[in-house]
């Protein structure tokens, strides 16, 4: 369903990827594991089509993301995938619901039903009682729980999520992940995590390990 | 884990028969390896013979079966002890692998091999232990996570050990403690 074919990536003289090859199959689930710099992150945005990588393809159902113009693969990104950001990026201006219902809203879904669905959602993963606070206005955890429910809210075909459970202590992480894999159960999702956190990556099935912006063969398990 | 302080504890709430603690012990600290009847009755004949516990009713003409055992107030203090005692904090180190991957080191055998081996064999049985713990309660649920967390700490030192294997290396190098 997505796939990276020999991508390599730099930064200026900075190489962050260097020529991965990794096949991520309809409905799989994925921790993405390294140490702090590895490439994890750059990885994932060039899977996500945000970034476009120097070298290689990224394959999604077929198709070339690389070939595609910025506002093509913005397009497919917003029907197909939903992505989890390190940092956050959260609309500060808007509520966590409505965060969560912009997405659906994009996609032309009527506010009322957005709305609905939003609201389910945030329930799902324990912050429905935070909904109509704004971003600036909920912990840290509480707003990557949100920044989860939206890059689920329209059933993408692939949930990329980069830490999502960063800020979140043992059994909330656990929370949230409980969510993600039966969320993505019931929506035929594929899950690919970044995370530092092996009690995380034990939530998924397969588990792919990043070394100075290459895969560590050793610690990658066959897939699917 | 200390079975024979386990069985007397369970004789707390109230008397039991030999099979109702077999039952219960199985239940809560058993699930991977049942106690056996016969260690039961040897574990119950040597309570009450130290007075820990004591047997307050034979009904004639029946099996072992029909003793009731029950707890003696040196036997509570006794599991008091035990549970607010503190354990050695030694006790936790697993010993095993760390001595693999010493020998591994010291005899030049791949290293990163051993670790990748070691979280693959960790990451099966923690995903397993997700899966029992989202249908898992009470105690069962303390048991889950306990052995998660545990290996999560295993799995820890595995990734932070690959970092650090090639300043340990240089270390042997320059003191000729390996043959690497
Ligand atoms: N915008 C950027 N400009 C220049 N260099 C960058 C940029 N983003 C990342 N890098 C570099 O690329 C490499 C990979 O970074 P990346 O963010 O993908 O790592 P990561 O595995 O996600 O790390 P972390 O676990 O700390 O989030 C690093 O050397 C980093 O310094
Ligand atoms: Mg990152």
């Amino acid at each position: 369903m997505l796939e990276a074919l020999g991508i390599g990536l730099s930064y200026g003289a900075t190489p962050a990827l260097r020529r991965i090859d990794l096949t991520l199959a309809a409905g799989s689930r994925t921790a993405l594991m390294g140490p702090s710099g590895s490439g994890k992150s750059s990885l994932l945005h060039c899977l996500a089509g945000i970034l476009v990588p120097d070298r290689g393809r990224v394959m999604f159902d077929g198709q070339d993301l690389t070939g595609l113009s910025d506002r093509e693969r913005s397009a497919l990104r917003l029907r197909h995938m939903g992505v989890v950001f390190q940092f956050g990026d959260l609309v500060p201006e808007l509520t966590l619901i409505e965060n969560v219902m912009l997405p659906l809203q994009l996609l032309g879904v009527k506010r009322a039903a957005a709305r609905a669905s939003a609201r389910d959602l945030l329930g799902e993963l324990g912050v429905a009682d935070v909904a109509d606070s704004r971003t600036g206005a909920v912990s840290g955890g509480q707003a990557q729980r949100a920044a989860v429910a939206r890059a689920l809210v329209h059933e993408p075909r692939v949930v990329l999520a980069d830490e999502p459970t960063g800020s979140l202590d043992t059994v909330n992480a656990e929370a949230v992940l409980d969510a993600m894999v039966a969320l993505s159960t019931r929506m035929g999702v594929a899950l690919v995590v970044v995370t530092h956190d092996n009690l995380v990556a034990s939530h998924l099935d397969d588990l792919v390990v990043l070394r100075d912006g290459m895969l560590d063969l050793s610690a990658r398990e066959a897939v699917g | 884990m200390s079975t024979s302080t386990t069985l007397l504890a369970l004789l707390e709430p109230g008397p039991a028969h030999g099979y109702t603690l077999k039952r219960n012990f199985d239940q809560w600290f058993g699930r991977r390896r049942p106690l056996a009847f016969g260690q039961v009755y040897s574990t119950l004949a040597r309570l009450t013979r130290d007075g820990l516990a004591d047997q307050i009713e034979v009904e004639a003409g029946h099996g072992p079966d029909r003793r009731l055992y029950r707890i003696t107030p040196d036997g509570a203090a006794a599991v008091d002890d035990w549970v607010f005692t503190p354990q050695p904090a030694e006790v936790f180190a697993t010993s095993t692998l760390y001595a693999r991957v010493t020998v591994a080191l010291l005899s030049g055998r791949d290293v990163t091999d051993v670790l990748a081996r070691q979280r693959e064999a960790h990451l099966r049985r923690m995903r397993e232990l997700q899966a029992a713990r989202r249908q898992a309660t009470g105690a069962v649920l303390l048991a889950v996570t306990y052995e998660l967390a545990h290996l999560d700490a295993d799995l820890r030192w595995i990734e932070e050990s690959g970092t650090r294997l090639d300043t340990v290396r240089r270390h042997l190098d320059r003191t000729g403690g390996g043959h690497a």
